[in-house]
Order: C-alpha cells, then structure tokens, then sequence
C-alpha cells in the first residue's frame, strides 16, 4: 500500500516538470516576450517625448517631460501623410480582395480530384517556390513589358498571387470539403462556379480569413515594390515608402550639415524632428497592433497548415 | 433518377467540367506566366550585353544585344564578391543552426508550462514582430542606436564615454542583425514547433512515465523524436532559401550606410544596388541567376539526401 503510493507520487512527478524548472522557463520565455514587445513600446514613449527632452537626454523610456507636439506635427503634415495613409489602405484593400479571388480559384481546381490538369497547374506553381528568373528581369519585364511603373498597379500586382498561400488554401479545401459534397452538388445539376460560390466557400470561410489576413500583411507592410517601381509619381507612396524616404532624408542633411554649414543643420531641426518620424512608426503600426489579437489565431492556423504541408 | 439520362454525355461533360475548372485557375497561371515564367527567359540578359536600340522595346533590345558568353559573370572574380558570399552564407548558417535550437527549446518550454494563460501570452507577444516590416523595425533599432539621441550612444554620453557610431562601426552589426532575425522570426518558428507538440498523442508520455522516464528523458525519447519530420523539413526549406537573403534586414536595419557593407553587403542588396546604382543589367541578372540556379540545386540535393536517411520527410 505504501509502495504504491509512494510510486503514484513519483508518478505524477513525472509528468510535468518541478516547480523550479518551470519558473526557469517562466523566466526565460517571459524575458523574451518582452523583448519582442518593448521596442514598439520605446518608440511610443518616444513618440510623446518632447524635443527638448530628447535633446537633453536622448530616446530615453523615462523622459524628462512628455509632449503631443509630435502629434500636432503630424496633423499639421497634411496632405502628404493622409495622402500615404489613404494609398496604404487602397492597396491592402484592393490587393487583398483581388489575391484572395485569384487564390481561391486556383487552389479550388488543384484540390479537385477530378480536374485532368491538376498536377500541370500544381508543378506550374510549386515550381515558382523553388526557381526564379531574379531579381532584375523580373523588374525590367514588369516595368517595360507590363507597364508596372508609378502606377498603383505597379504595387498591387506583384503581389497578387502567393505559391505558399496557395498551399495553404488547398490544404483547407482537402481537410475540411468532403468530394461527395461537391459529387452530389454535380449530380444536383450545379454549375462548378455555383458549386464553389454557394456550397464550398461557407465551408472554407476559416481557411479564406487566413489568406486574406496573409495578404493583407503583406500589402501593409510592402516598402519594395515602391522603392523598385515608384520613380516620378510619388503621389501614390504607401505609408511604409514615405517613412523609408524620410529617414534616407534626414540623414542626407545629418551627414552633409558639416559642409553645408550651421544653417543647414537649423533647418534640420526644422525638419521632421525625432519624435515626429516615432509618432509616424507609431501609426503604421497602430493597426496591425489593433487587429493582431483577433487575428493572431487565423494566422498561426494558416502558417502552420502551409509550412507542415508545404 | 435524374443522373441517369446524363450518362450518355458524360465524355461531354466531363470536358465541360475540365474548361470551366480551367477557367478557375486562368488568372493565376497568366500571372505565373507573365510574372514568374516570362522572367526566366529574361535570364538571357545574364549572357549579353544588354543595351538601347530602336525601337526600345524590351524584346527588340534583347534580340539585337550582342552575346557576352560569361562576361557578366566577371563579378566573381571581384573581393567585394567573397564577401557578400560570405557574409550571405555565415549569417544564414549562423540563424539557421540558432533559430533551430531557440525555436524548439521555447516550444518545449511552451508546451509544457502548466500555466496555460502564461503560455498563451507569451506566443502573442512572441509573435507580434513577425507582423511588422523592416522597414519599422530599422526605426526601432534607430530609437537604441541613432548617433545623436539613441539610447545606448546618450546612456554612453552622460556617463562620459565616448559615444558608439554604431551606423559607421562595424564592430556590433553580426551581433545586432542577429539579434533583429531572431526577434523577427523566434515567434514564428516556434509557434510551428509548439503546433507539432501538441499534436503528440499524450499517451506516449504516460508510457514513458510508466517505465519511469523522467521528464528530461520523456523529451529527449518522445518529444524529439515526433518533430523530427517537421525540423528535417522546414531545414531542408531553409537550407534551399541558404544563398537567399533578407533583403529588407540587410538594407533598411543598417540605414544603407556604406561604410558598414564589409558585414551587411549580401548577395540580394548586392543585386539590388549592382542595379540602382549602375544600371549594369548584365551583371546584376547574372548573380540574380547565379543565386537562383545554386539554390535552387541546395534544396533539390537537400531533398536527395533526405530522401536516402528518412523518405517520410522529403519535401517532394
């Protein structure tokens, strides 16, 4: 009887690690996350950190006194921020509706059993993933054969379809559509366009939230595709281009004030000061961090099904 | 049954069903034929010497540009190429050995925190980096390096230290880009990892407790052993993408400071600025095409050779 007990505590020892152990990798996971976070936090204080303060004492996590004249300067920015803002918002818009049709039409036949050319238009996507032309004559072709130049859909449609998430969408289809579903539907005299749109979409509603989160981060956070393709037309820079450009600029006059002279490094400090570019991170970010806890799910649902199955 | 008088047309239909399935996948192979097969003709640019003519189309200009043979490829025998080699090799070596014990030792660590509420905290903020850009990311090392307020160089100044220009010293950049890869994709990496465990059917465990494992025993002897597939994959992924680099790391965390390229200069920013800076077409598809062709070969022999020790894991 003792025995026994004695063996069932043992037992249960284990199956979970002691408690010593467990606060090491409390401590270690925790440290961390932390990590992963605090910079975007920095740079929120910084954000609220008056000029002087920085001035004094630097980027520091506990300022000398707060301001929101960083904001008042973003909004006195105008035309040219809300302008960014705007076009960061069409292209995600836009270019995620457009990738999340062109993805669910070619992943639905793919998943197909049936469909005679499902391996050709399979490799013809699989083998993107692995071979490329490269980088410039890619550009060249997009730039001069497809007119992709200071247009928006120089931003758009190099994005528009994603092998992984094709991956990813097909892996949905084959776990969670039953092919008798879509026999019967057949039988019943359903068109395949009717089939797909009524019947087997509702079913992959999970699965299409994924790949339209993807694209839509994808979209957001495009800096590239600017900086390849946007050359005169600079009305239509996204948020992330602008915020690029803008720290090129500041250093340009930071390392040219010597020659220059002093006056030049006045106007810098003019210039879109410190804490205005953080409140501009600031922005680009707000969203993302906004929408992350809802969406966090769909993501690692479909990160982990493409790159399993990929 | 309605199905029945249908029978007779089935060849016709079947057709029917293959052309409006076909129409399905139109948007997406005209958009791989124009912006992913086209390209790959666009490679002869590698062998000539690609220049104007009249009319100036693409086509007319690469029909009437002379062949080199391998003139474009001369770059190689450049010092600055031994670098970029280099240092696109040694960092992905270096962050795919690392990121490979971090992301499964926090995973292990993960899935066995009895706190779950703690776990699942951890993940969330674990994976917020890999949701923003580079682009952001470069300001949030520019808030701890910047020459003039940073942190580190202001915590320098007021303890009377000389101040690290960290964007001019070369000294921190293997050690900062490290760290910014790893706080980039730790979340990430481990979050597949931590997906593949929880899969582990449980009774496994209580087998290997029953025959008195320890826990230490138990990960070593059940945990391991069923992410082996996944970590043999998602390396042979890895050792494919060896020779690709993370341009936006390379380009936008470093502000494109000239002086720090002896340790940020990698075969994609190489590309990149081949072209920007001197429009030399040539040269820049040539290593475009050099970096495609040999990663490509790494993942098809990764693949051979996972096929010879462990066919279950191969990749294709």
């Amino acid at each position: 009887m003792i025995a026994h007990s004695v063996k069932r505590r043992r037992h249960a020892d284990l199956n979970s690690f002691s408690a010593r152990t467990q606060a090491v990798f409390h401590l270690v996971l925790g440290l961390f996350s932390l990590l992963c976070v605090i910079p975007f936090i920095f740079v929120v204080i910084i954000s609220f950190t008056s000029e002087e303060s920085i001035r004094q004492i630097g980027y520091s996590f506990v300022p000398q006194s707060f301001s929101v004249q960083a904001y008042e300067y973003v909004f006195d920015l105008g035309d040219a921020l809300w302008r960014s803002y705007f076009n960061s918002f069409y292209i995600t818009i836009l270019g995620t509706v457009l990738s999340v049709i062109i993805c669910v039409l070619y992943a639905y036949p793919l998943f197909r059993k049936d469909f005679k050319y499902r391996n050709f238009f399979n490799y013809m996507s699989f083998i993107t993933m692995i071979f490329g032309g490269g980088l410039v004559p890619t550009f060249v072709i997009c730039k001069s054969v497809l007119g992709l130049s200071d247009n928006y859909a120089a931003l758009i449609v190099p994005l528009l379809f994603n092998p992984f998430n094709i991956i990813v969408m097909r892996t949905f289809f084959q776990t969670s559509v039953p092919m008798e579903l879509i026999e019967a539907a057949t039988i019943d005299g359903s068109g395949e366009y009717s089939t797909l749109v009524r019947i087997v979409v509702p079913i992959v509603k999970p699965g299409i939230a994924t790949v339209a989160l993807l694209n839509a981060l994808a979209f957001w956070n495009e800096w590239f595709l600017s900086l390849l393709y946007l050359n005169k037309n600079m009305d239509i820079m996204p948020l992330q281009y602008l915020l690029m450009r803008m720290q090129r600029n500041a250093d340009f006059l930071a390392k040219n004030s010597s020659i220059i002279g002093v006056d030049a490094a006045l106007a810098a400090r003019e210039l879109p000061s410190q804490s205005l570019k953080m409140a501009l991170v600031v922005f680009i970010v707000l969203p993302i961090a906004c929408a992350y806890p809802f969406f966090q799910r769909y993501v690692v649902a479909g990160l982990t099904v493409g790159s399993v199955k990929g | 049954m309605k199905a029945a008088p249908r029978h007779a047309s089935m060849g016709l239909s079947r057709r029917k069903k293959n052309l409006w399935l076909l129409t399905m996948v139109a948007p997406g192979a005209i958009w791989l034929l124009l912006l992913r097969y086209l390209p790959m003709f666009g490679v002869v640019i590698a062998f000539k010497k690609y220049r104007a003519f009249k009319p100036n189309t693409f086509w007319n200009n690469i029909v009437k540009s002379e062949w080199v043979g391998l003139d474009n490829f001369a770059f190689l025998k450049s010092p600055d190429t031994a670098v970029m080699i280099r240092n696109t090799l040694l960092y992905n070596i270096t962050w795919i050995l690392l990121g490979l014990f971090i992301a499964v030792a926090f995973a292990i660590m993960m899935s066995e925190l009895r706190n779950r509420f703690a776990a699942k905290a951890y993940q969330t903020m674990m994976f917020f980096p890999y949701f923003l850009s580079w682009v952001v990311a470069s300001y949030f090392v520019l808030a701890f390096l910047d020459p003039t307020s940073g942190m580190i160089p202001a915590i320098q100044k007021s303890m009377g230290l000389k101040a690290t220009n960290f964007y001019h010293d070369v000294t921190w950049w293997p050690l900062i880009l490290t760290i910014c890869n790893r706080w980039k994709y730790t979340g990430y990496a481990s979050v597949l990892y931590l997906a593949a465990i929880t899969g582990i059917d449980s009774t496994q465990y209580e087998a290997a407790a029953v025959d008195g494992a320890t826990k230490w025993q138990q990960i070593w002897h059940v945990t391991l052993p069923n992410i082996r597939t996944m970590i043999i994959i998602l390396l042979i992924m890895d050792v494919g993408k060896i020779f690709n680099a993370d341009f936006g790391l390379f380009y936008n965390v470093p502000q494109n400071s000239g002086s720090l390229y002896p340790v940020t200069q990698v075969i994609d920013t190489y590309v990149y600025r081949a072209y920007a800076n001197t429009h030399n077409m040539g040269m820049s598809s040539a290593a475009g095409l050099l970096q495609s062709v040999v990663g490509c070969l790494c993942i098809i022999g990764t693949n051979a050779i996972v096929r010879k020790i462990d066919p279950d894991s191969t990749l294709f």
